[in-house]
């Protein structure tokens, strides 16, 4: 029997980006919160050493920041006609794990989604009729883009993010990107400054006739203070980013941007290793009552609350839906239910040039190092003559000249032996490469449900992706492959190698943690799991927030317009859902 | 590290409670009204002692040194696999957390997998060394009559690039192929060599030098404008500058 323990006004699951700003938040408007997180306390100034940071054996690829498979792994398969196997090890995703959750070892890329991809079913019909979008089952968010742009905003000033604004209030500004939804203000911090490589790629492609802007970054350019009063420091461009935790505080994240503010807070309480079990509904199954979780002695507790608030990773919001009954699973074949719908990852694609006599130093990097050009990125370019929907960002980023996993030879080098490490040699500093970052939108037979056989430490089934990249995507994504091919053309390199995306995803190789979907956002409960304002339909003090709230995903980074729907959530809590609990869209 | 671990959770738990905590809570996890620290709580990592076996036996030794010295052969770039402490190295990965699979999901039923699905076998990469090397030895003793490391380097290739081409198939176990096999061999030797030296290979930064890796230096402001130009400076490893 679990223990019963005072109520609060919120409890809060998971304490990451989205945990943190909706704990800020809500405590803010006097509500009393508690969070309980499954992983360990983190923090930059004892678990960031940055004497012992740049260490890739040990964070890149033993991982130790990330989830566990131990702790919680997945299924996945390709079709349905398969059957689903647990990945024993993350490969194509990396879940985080603890205080700060994915935050912590993020690139810091911090897109804002384009207002035609909040619309993007009323704005593909408009300008090309709804058969373009055949087989695809896009839909429209149920937010507009003047409503969460304050947003977006809020978050980029949390984050001091470094960049160059392309559209200012609707003049396009040089230098930044033309393809932005209108911004009512700048970045907080310029641009970072550009190594070799992306300021080589900025004047070959501007000479194409497209539009390079510096990647807007949470790896900041200067030192920063945030509306909190929290201070962060100048980027030293270490190259140890993604998959590490920054020992500078340089790269925004829960800690380096809010923790120092919210845990001071006497109506703020963390439990860290402590494992919410699943959301308890009343009888009827309309009002969450409390969560049960585990400590990590193996004791259980029953956290009362008045609202619930899923904060986990976008994959983990919508198992603890599952499991907690929240909304009904969505089936492949009915095309009913909601939860495990719209399932969406990431299509990319890679050039890589080798060169002679230049000299790249690929080890002067950071997460979010690089230029980016949008010119063939959502719908910035005419799809009419075209068979697919949908783009790619076209990235320049020197994020690590790590070697164990990033040393690059010309093709048909041996991966073994003396001709092997000549290679090696000559391809460490010679070479740079680019890569589209494509879109992923949702279809019928792409998502998540509960496994049938396997389960986690707990008991409890691990959830099943059922994922294979849809034939639009696939096609999309050739046709980037097509316009890196003709970019690198000028540079002149030696050997330039294309990779193109085929039909099989493979849960082994790293791709991206850009798991989307599964607990959408939108304006009808019959196809999506959460309203507008990130709450659930179906248990109305129930809110989900994160990337699984996404009805597609497009061709950037997720974390920018993670932050602005966790802020958007936040608001709708504070001002509208506490004065008066309830649905604050009617089903 | 488990012990220090130990250690500061306990100062931190002592400091918890010394401190005003808001509501009666129910674990001795839970933090409130300050922000926790507590000295000491960083776990830096422990570098590897150079003497000893930990893992493997001393057929397997001759064995996989024998094997990380044809994958990394030595010449005029580096020093070969063996001297950089690659087999140390991975003898020390498999007799550790690696070894036995510890962060891995390991719960049945076991059954084969698509290649999408990623290794589906029961057994940890020690379990996979301990008998792939064994079948190695099997197969090279029934064509050649020696063991791996008695072999001329040139044999020493042909019984690698057919592992590695699949060519040659050792007797293994379902679910754990001799393509698997070899790519272990060599994402682990390729590990031990590019590593910081902590870990028992890239012996003086060896692998650094010889791509030109400054290691773990961690601010480059004062570079990143020179384009095109070699960083100047040597690399330094985590607990030496001379490695």
């Amino acid at each position: 029997m679990a223990k019963l323990l005072p109520k609060r006004d919120a409890v809060i699951i998971g304490l990451g980006w989205t945990g943190s700003i909706l704990a800020q938040q809500l405590t803010d408007a006097g509500l009393n919160v508690v969070a309980i997180e499954r992983g360990p306390w983190r923090d930059t100034a004892t678990d960031f050493n940055i004497a012992y940071m740049q260490d890739e054996l040990r964070y890149a690829i033993r991982k130790e920041l990330f989830l566990k498979p131990s702790v919680e792994a997945m299924t996945m398969r390709n079709t349905r006609s398969q059957t689903a196997m647990p990945m024993r090890d993350y490969g194509s995703f990396l879940p985080g794990d603890g205080v700060g959750g994915a935050g912590v070892h993020w690139n810091g890329h911090t897109w804002r989604f384009w207002s035609s991809d909040f619309s993007i079913h009323s704005h593909l019909a408009q300008r090309y009729g709804a058969a373009k979008m055949k087989g695809l089952m896009l839909q429209d968010w149920g937010v507009t883009w003047n409503e969460i742009e304050p947003s977006f905003d809020k978050f980029e000033y949390l984050c001091g993010i470094s960049g160059k604004a392309g559209n200012l209030k609707g003049q396009i500004v040089p230098g930044g990107n033309p393809f932005e939804s209108a911004r009512s203000r700048d970045y907080p911090t310029p641009p970072m400054k550009m190594s070799y490589a992306p300021t080589l790629f900025a004047q070959k492609v501007r000479e194409q006739g497209f539009h390079p802007f510096p990647t807007p970054s949470a790896n900041l350019s200067t030192a920063y203070v945030n509306p909190l009063g929290v201070r962060m420091g100048q980027c030293t461009y270490c190259g140890f980013c993604e998959r590490f935790a920054c020992g500078n505080y340089s790269k925004a994240s829960a800690q380096t941007t809010i923790l120092p503010v919210l845990m001071k807070k006497p109506n703020f309480e963390l439990r860290t290793e402590c494992e919410v079990l699943k959301v308890n509904l009343s009888p009827d199954g309309r009002h969450a009552k409390s969560v049960t979780y585990i400590d990590a002695k193996g004791v259980e507790y029953e956290q009362p609350g008045d609202i619930v608030v899923i904060c986990a990773y976008a994959l983990m919001n919508v198992r603890m839906m599952l499991l907690s009954k929240i909304g009904t699973q969505y089936d492949p074949v009915t095309g009913q239910g909601t939860v495990g719908r719209n399932y969406c990852y990431q299509t990319g694609s890679g050039a890589r040039m080798f060169f002679e006599g230049k000299h790249f130093n690929p080890f002067i990097g950071a997460g979010t190092l690089g230029q980016t050009m949008d010119d063939f990125n959502g719908d910035a370019f005419d799809h009419g003559p075209l068979d697919f929907v949908g783009g790619g960002g076209i990235n320049c980023i020197v994020t690590n000249g790590r070697p164990i996993s990033n040393r690059p030879t010309a093709p048909g080098s041996p991966r073994w032996g003396q001709g092997w490490k000549k290679a090696t040699v000559e391809g460490y500093n010679s070479s740079m490469g680019f890569s589209a970052q494509g879109s992923s939108y949702p279809v019928r037979e792409n998502y998540l449900d509960l496994d049938p056989t396997y389960t986690d430490r707990h008991g409890r089934p691990l959830l099943r992706v059922t994922f294979d990249f849809p034939d639009n995507d696939i096609r999309m994504s050739h046709f980037m492959s097509d316009q890196l091919e003709k970019i690198a053309k000028p540079f002149g390199a030696k050997i330039t190698t294309v990779s193109r995306i085929k039909k099989g995803w493979d849960a082994v190789p790293y791709q991206s943690t850009h798991n989307t979907g599964g607990a959408v956002m939108g304006s009808d409960p019959r196809t999506s799991a959460v309203n507008k304002y990130l709450q659930s339909w179906d248990v109305p003090n129930v809110f989900v927030v994160g990337a699984s709230a996404f009805a597609h995903n497009a061709g950037m980074n997720p974390t920018g317009t993670v932050g602005a729907l966790a802020f958007w959530a936040a608001e709708a809590i504070t001002t509208k859902y506490i004065k008066s609990p309830g649905a604050l869209v009617p089903a | 590290m488990s012990e220090q671990r130990a250690l500061s959770r306990r100062r931190l738990l002592a400091s918890v409670a010394a401190l005003p905590i808001l509501a009666a809570t129910a674990d001795g996890r839970s933090i409130s009204g300050h922000l926790p620290w507590s000295p000491f709580a960083g776990e830096p990592p422990k570098p590897v002692s150079p003497l000893g076996w930990y893992f493997f036996t001393p057929g397997e030794i001759a064995a996989v040194e024998a094997i990380v010295n044809r994958l990394i052969p030595a010449d005029s770039l580096s020093p070969g696999g063996k001297d950089c402490g690659c087999a140390v190295y991975i003898d020390r990965q498999l007799a550790g957390d690696f070894g036995q699979a510890q962060r891995l999901y390991n719960k049945g039923p076991f059954m084969p997998g698509l290649a999408t699905q990623g290794y589906q076998g029961d057994l940890t990469p020690a379990g996979r060394y301990r008998l792939g090397l064994r079948a190695l030895n099997d197969y090279t003793m029934a064509t050649y009559k020696r063991g791996f490391a008695q072999l001329a380097p040139a044999q020493q290739d042909a019984v690698l690039a057919g592992m590695d081409g699949g060519k040659i198939a050792l007797k293994l176990k379902p679910g754990f192929s001799t393509k698997e096999f070899f790519e272990m061999m060599l994402q682990n030797t390729m590990e031990g060599f590019f590593a910081d030296p902590l870990y028992g290979g890239n012996r003086n930064m060896a692998s650094w030098k010889m791509i030109g890796f400054p290691g773990a230096r961690y601010d480059y402001r004062d570079h990143i404008d020179k384009h095109n130009v070699p960083y100047p400076r040597p690399p330094v490893s985590i607990y030496s500058a001379e490695g």
